[in-house]
């Protein structure tokens, strides 16, 4: 039986990578007694994938992963025995019983959602909300995408699916597939720029809101959250 | 762009940084999750309810200390005091040290985050030589002064403990106190005795003078004064204030079954050394080998029961959540339920889909079996550390392992899938000539062709890897060759060459890889090992100089020691090269841990004549350390006390 749990990430946990968080997790595991299942093999490891890393630094209200279990004594009881096992900054929000044919947290990332604030929390994004309609009027936002073999320029336009200022925050859904991927930094930064403004980097917290499938077609995309499929159990 | 659906504004977690460290930096530092705490385990308290705050310190690098199994041992003792907050410090790696030295930060406890210089008690675990600039790190980063008599009523009483107390000297003026021998007894006391002398209202020289005292196993540095012969040599060292004892007896837990013992050690969220659970079978050694300096100050062998194991093992599983399991002891196969604890270790781990590493474990039938159950004999090796080429020099050091048992073992590896093996050698041991240098050549290939002899060409694997590895011996105090002396550089570097040549002049010579250290910091350790106060300074002027980390390769800075040694007046020969006398006073001549010195020189001439020494169940030795009354010192044995 497949597993989606859903969780938010916080706090002094922002600084934990994304490896550290997957090897958290298989301790956290063990640690509920959840009754998981095991790749064989001399060193066997849980089955487990998760949705889409999040950059060390950053806060997210959306993570998922999937597992596989044996059995479990119901929904409440194992998200009780899982909440146990975490420490402050790692909240389980939810979980759902996943259908069989059903694509794995990772395949099936479409968007993700993001929230950008001042950390000083008397400055607003407010001010620059003239500039939106400008921003998102060009046709080409062009940032460089830097692999181990080559340098690209990628244009990010077309997958920046949302894009405005909300109570001072700057919020956006922009394309998180494995193939068109986009960096929440890198939005921010072309639009900081487009702005002409000097806003530090290290001045803002991203904050990662959801994390979205696409329940439609390629051409008519339907993003819905990743524990919209499933049920509780 | 239509209504924002996937944006919508939502209460926003909190990310306010509640850390000693701001976002930037640690953001801009390697690895952030060695300085934010909040691992699972880790114990918070209410800070406003608690008399004592102890801050427990490692110093290297995070992943290092939180590898270290005495540190978790008394972490929770500590926490189980009602009155007591323990938290924990590491060294900050050299990109933090800069940017807190730049900007003024103080070092700060990983628990509540808070300046460790507000501290009761600074404790600090001395694990190996090389780790004596990070302790100055620590304390100069804290903004405690680094010479424990420039120390105030405001600062932490600083603690030393762990094996290179055994030879305090070289690093005494930096330290309050150091507590000899294990850390389960006399806490407790000393923590009693601090709020007593709180509560008179006086300050920390009663304090030190009181605990040197009354209580057992202190050693207060300030309270003795050495004086020193014209050739060097100490001519006395005595207390200087009355009812401080001349002679200081290790503490020892005679119960292993009766203290406590992690069953919720913390658990490191970015991977570290020692990323299992410990299960710690037995303390001390029956083997007496004669350079093993933690074979002596362990004694006597003392066992936990399969019982206590057992318990601890299924409890810090369940606590941790851990995928592996190790046995930690000096010497696993001697511990007297070892195929019991193994069987029931296989059969929990099995269940529980974890792993189980095992140690060292002397090659036999029984631990190849093991070894094949637990893990990919295709990618795994065996290890053999016969320590020394030659019979002739084993029996020198009183390593009874014999070349039969060694290609016996071999044998049945070989024949059980096993192609790798290691080997593990000592150069620069008391009398080794270089015919025992050959004989790890000699050794190493014999062991090679012994795979071609046995296996038929389809039954092999695939090549027979050797790695021969060897380490320059540094003579260690309270063992029998703490007299003896220890090569210079140029000379550990000619028997290191002149394995090479050995090993390539062997048949199956491409089979065998020989890797061997740089020297320099051997020769250190040497001095570190076996100096007395006088080589404080140096330590000081060195750390002045830029030195840290020094157990770290590509950050040890050789010259500039170099120049500290010249810069102090300090002659590294007379502490590593000098033969030392039988009657000479050592600088750690005033411990007793509990072998007595005589029993040292009469291993050290049956060194001399090349005389094994039966291990401590076969015949009893008369090493002393039966007046504690208990271990393997009450078994019944075969032979009877010499």
């Amino acid at each position: 039986m497949k597993i989606r749990i859903k969780f938010a990430k916080y706090g002094a946990m922002r600084f934990i990578g994304h490896l550290d968080v997957m090897r958290f997790f298989q301790k956290a595991i063990r640690r509920a007694g959840i009754d998981v299942a095991y790749s064989g093999g001399f060193s066997p490891h849980q089955i487990m994938t998760f949705a889409a890393p999040l950059g060390v630094g950053m806060c997210s209200m959306g993570e998922y992963m999937d597992i596989e279990i044996h059995s479990h004594q119901g929904m409440e009881a194992l998200l009780f025995s899982l909440r146990k096992a975490c420490p402050p900054g790692i909240d389980i929000l939810n979980a759902r019983a996943l259908p069989e044919k059903c694509g794995n947290a990772m395949a099936s990332v479409a968007a993700a959602s993001y929230a950008v604030a001042f950390k000083d929390k008397t400055r607003s994004f407010t001010p620059y909300e003239r500039f939106l309609s400008g921003f998102l009027a060009q046709e080409e936002i062009l940032v460089t995408k830097e692999t181990k073999r080559s340098t690209m320029e990628v244009n990010i336009r077309p997958g920046i699916y949302e894009f405005g200022i909300e109570d001072g925050v700057l919020c956006f859904m922009v394309d998180a597939s494995s193939g068109g991927n986009i960096r929440p930094d890198f939005v921010v930064e072309r639009f900081l720029s487009f702005v002409g403004t000097d806003v530090l980097k290290i001045d803002l917290q991203t904050i990662r809101l959801e994390t979205w499938m696409n329940a439609g077609s390629t051409e008519e995309p339907q993003f819905v959250p990743l524990d919209a499929i499933g049920e509780e159990f | 762009m239509g209504s924002m659906k996937g944006t919508r504004r939502m209460q926003l977690p909190d990310f306010e940084n509640h850390l000693a460290l701001s976002d930037e930096i640690l953001m801009s530092v390697e690895k952030p999750a060695r300085y934010i705490g909040n691992e699972v385990n880790a114990v918070i308290k209410d800070k406003n309810r608690i008399a004592i705050r102890f801050c427990m310190c490692f110093p290297d690098v995070y992943e290092i200390g939180m590898s270290h199994l005495g540190i978790q041992v008394l972490y929770d003792m500590f926490n189980r005091y009602e009155d007591v907050w323990c938290e924990r410090v590491y060294s900050p790696w050299v990109d933090l040290d800069r940017i807190m030295r730049e900007q003024k930060i103080p070092l700060f406890a990983l628990e509540s985050q808070e300046p460790v210089r507000d501290f009761d008690f600074l404790g600090i675990t001395l694990q190996y030589e090389m780790c004596y600039t990070n302790i100055l790190q620590v304390l100069d980063l804290s903004g405690i002064p680094l010479l424990a008599k420039d120390r105030t009523d405001r600062d932490p009483i600083v603690i030393g403990g762990g094996p290179c107390t055994y030879n305090p000297e070289p690093i005494a003026p930096f330290f309050d106190l150091f507590y000899i021998g294990e850390g389960e007894t006399a806490y407790r006391q000393l923590f009693d005795l601090y709020l007593e002398v709180q509560r008179e209202g006086k300050g920390r020289q009663d304090f030190l003078l009181r605990a040197a005292c009354e209580v057992g196993g202190i050693y207060v540095p300030s309270l003795y004064e050495t004086t020193y012969k014209e050739d060097g040599t100490i001519a006395s060292f005595t207390p200087v204030a009355e009812g401080v004892p001349a002679k200081i007896l290790k503490e020892i837990v005679m119960d292993l079954d009766n203290v406590p013992y992690p069953e919720k050690p913390v658990v490191p969220y970015i991977k570290v050394t020692q990323d299992r659970v410990v299960l710690e079978i037995q303390r001390g050694c029956i083997r007496g080998c004669r350079f093993c300096q933690a074979g002596q100050i362990y004694r006597p062998v003392r066992e936990k029961s399969l019982e206590t194991l057992k318990g601890y093992a299924l409890h810090m599983l369940e606590s941790t959540g851990q995928e592996e399991i190790s046995l930690n002891s000096l010497s696993s196969s001697d511990y007297s339920h070892l195929s019991e604890l193994v069987d029931f270790l296989m059969e929990t781990c099995r269940e529980k889909n974890v792993n189980i590493s095992l140690p060292s474990l002397r090659i036999d039938a029984f631990s190849l079996d093991v070894m094949s159950k637990v893990q990919d004999v295709k990618k795994s090796s065996l290890t053999f550390a016969p320590e020394a080429g030659s019979q002739r020099l084993r029996d020198v050091i009183n390593k009874g392992l014999t070349e039969e048992v060694i290609l016996n073992g071999a044998a049945l590896a070989f024949q059980g899938g096993w192609s790798r093996v290691k080997l593990y050698f000592m150069l620069g041991l008391p009398t080794e000539n270089e015919e025992d240098i050959r004989g790890i050549a000699e050794l190493s290939n014999k062991i090679a062709a012994l795979y071609y002899e046995l296996l038929p060409k389809e039954q092999r694997p695939g090549p027979v890897q050797i790695v021969a590895s060897t380490s320059f011996f540094i003579p260690k105090p309270f063992t029998p060759f703490q007299w003896a002396p220890m090569c210079t550089k140029e000379e550990f570097l000619e028997k290191a060459q002149m394995t090479k040549r050995a090993i390539s002049s062997q048949l199956n010579q491409k089979r065998i890889k020989y890797n061997w250290h740089e020297a320099d910091v051997s020769v250190l350790e040497g001095v570190f090992a076996r100096g007395d106060r006088r080589v404080a300074p140096v330590i000081l002027k060195a750390y002045e100089k830029g030195c840290l980390y020094d157990a770290w390769g590509e950050l040890f800075k050789n010259d500039v020691w170099m120049e500290a040694f010249t810069e102090c007046n300090v002659d590294i020969d007379f502490y590593n090269t000098r033969q030392r006398g039988l009657d000479e006073i050592l600088p750690w001549d005033f411990l007793d841990c509990g072998v007595d010195k005589s029993f040292l020189k009469r291993e050290w001439e049956r060194a001399l004549t090349q005389t094994v020494s039966p291990n401590c169940r076969m015949l009893c030795q008369g090493c002393g350390a039966m007046r504690f009354g208990g271990g393997v010192c009450m078994e019944e044995r075969k032979g009877v006390q010499a």
